[in-house]
């Protein structure tokens, strides 16, 4: 039995959207009524056994997570099934339906993660390892892309820094840059739909890296992340634009320059390095004054756009005395 | 044809015309348009317009394949007020779920946008179409005048298919089909002229 301990549920328990719903509304509700979150859990359980649907999601893409005050509250999940279903990954098709049924290929094990460039000795992480270097927490970010659409998201991971304290970079690593996962047999979409350069390359200056609320993110609704969302591992830097947050990381390269960017290549003028979400700078086709929330209805989805994604507080700090509208 | 074979011709045209607004009339009732409804609406109207403009300028050169085929004409009109009404679809889902009916914000977008000045444009060039499309319009206009302003329909099609260009990312090729569509029926209409004027040529020495 439970009682005498707090209600809370770790993730891991975890196997739908349903569910997971269900465990964010009880654990709030639950903080009193201790007996009761002993029967849901039992519930739970139950309805795992039952439902078939619940049980598909074998426990290897379970995560064990913790919570996490850097998590955002007051927002309404974006669903599971919209997350994995609308993505932009132009390795796997440029449709917003395509990486749900092309990334089937990327092969997420084995998996490691290089570290390289001004470091004191190049590493190679394997992915378990780094699934083992921290606990995973739960964070719920608010997703906003440069197309003016926008998501919630339960994200699992811990905070970049943690990695990168054990990288030991040198003083003179001012950028890191991120590089995914390419290989043409696998990704031939990325050819056939469009005409960039591969690798995706991503990159952020030491302190954003650094700053905690940057996740190392290996989940999603306290699993796995599904291959289409960035598998195995990718970054999610929250108060940036969506293509800052690069997916499937085999490379991470610590820099003395500001390194090329995959978006900023195609077009400077659209897509600068920073590419902080910033109400107050357009896009140069398109004003990002607003956005649509995904999986509302036509007639409820558009909401303003906050500065840094509202994440002004933990951020700002970092851009004082930048002109934003010349670093957009 | 016979009459009442055209008579059902038309009804299925109409029929097939206006299923993409009925489906999306569906998906908005039952919330089933997807995860970005908004997005939604506008790539179906904005595609289904596109797409009709090229059917419509498909016809004359290719009832000109066979005497056979003349009786596409009767369709032209019907396709190209359909262009219209998609087209118009698309426009309000722009003022209404992208502007939110906001003056200013369209006033911004009009004046610093180019892929919504290219958009607007190719609207305001296919309103002149729609309005002349009566038989009373014809007549009164003279089917010289007529024919000189519906030429608008070339500019129209260059308009919306630079409109996608812009709309889309650097690097992304998806208006790639409609432009060659649009490229090989605007040339086929100089290539036609020429093989006419050939056989007149050949016909005379003849």
């Amino acid at each position: 039995m439970v009682i005498g301990k707090p209600p809370d549920i770790p993730s891991s328990e975890i196997t739908s959207e349903s569910a997971y719903r269900q465990f964010m509304n009880r654990r709030r509700f639950l903080r009193s009524a201790v007996a009761a979150g002993a029967a849901a859990v039992a519930a739970d359980r139950l309805a795992e056994m039952f439902d078939p649907r619940k049980a598909a999601f074998a426990d290897e893409t379970k995560l064990n997570t913790v919570p996490s005050p850097l998590t955002t509250t007051g927002e309404q999940l974006t669903s599971f099934e919209d997350i994995t279903h609308y993505n932009n990954f132009y390795e796997f098709g440029v449709d917003k339906g395509d990486p749900a049924k092309n990334a089937g290929g990327l092969p997420t094990r084995p998996w490691t993660v290089k570290v390289e460039g001004k470091v004191a000795k190049p590493l190679t992480f394997d992915i378990d390892d780094l699934l083992k270097m921290h606990p995973l927490e739960d964070r719920v970010y608010r997703h906003r892309c440069v197309e003016a659409w926008s998501m919630v998201i339960p994200w699992v991971g811990y905070s970049l820094s943690e990695l990168i304290k054990r990288c030991d970079p040198m003083p003179s690593a001012k950028y890191v840059q991120f590089l995914s996962y390419y290989d043409r047999h696998v990704e031939k979409w990325a050819s056939e739909d469009a005409t960039i350069f591969w690798p995706y390359s991503e990159g952020l200056r030491m302190d954003e890296a650094m700053n905690p609320l940057t996740l190392l993110t290996f989940g999603l609704y306290g699993q796995t992340l599904p291959n289409q969302d960035g598998a195995p591992v990718r970054i999610v830097v929250p108060w940036k634009y969506g293509f800052k947050s690069a997916k499937s990381i085999v490379t991470i390269k610590f820099v003395d320059k500001m390194p090329h960017t995959t978006w900023n290549d195609q077009a400077p003028n659209e897509y600068g390095f920073y590419s902080n979400v910033n109400p107050n700078v357009d896009h140069p086709r398109w004003s990002q004054k607003t956005e649509r929330r995904i999986g509302l209805p036509f007639y409820a989805q558009r909401r303003t756009t906050l500065m840094f994604n509202g994440y002004g507080d933990q951020v700002a700090s970092m851009y004082a005395g930048m002109d934003l509208k010349k670093n957009y | 044809m016979k009459r009442s074979t055209l008579i059902t011709l038309k009804t299925l045209v109409w029929i097939g015309s206006l299923c993409p607004v009925a489906d999306i009339l569906w998906g908005a009732i039952n919330n089933s348009l997807g995860p970005d409804p908004t997005a939604e609406i506008a790539s179906v109207t904005g595609l289904t317009a596109l797409w009709m403009l090229a059917i419509t300028l498909a016809i004359s050169p290719v009832r000109k394949l066979s005497p056979r085929l003349a009786w596409l004409i009767k369709f032209r009109r019907l396709i190209g007020l359909f262009v219209f009404f998609y087209a118009t679809l698309h426009l309000l889902t722009y003022v209404a779920l992208y502007a939110g009916f906001d003056l200013n914000v369209m006033k911004a977008d009009i004046t610093k946008r180019r892929f919504i000045i290219a958009g607007v444009i190719t609207w305001t060039l296919l309103l002149p179409l729609a309005l002349t499309s009566t038989n009373r319009a014809i007549r009164k206009l003279g089917g010289k005048n007529w024919n000189r302003l519906h030429m608008l329909i070339y500019p129209a099609a260059i308009c919306a298919m630079i409109h996608y260009w812009w709309k889309v990312k650097t690097g992304v090729i998806s208006p790639a089909p409609f432009t060659l569509v649009l490229f090989v029926l605007l040339m086929a209409r100089p290539v036609w002229a020429w093989v006419e004027r050939r056989r007149k040529a050949r016909a005379v020495a003849v």
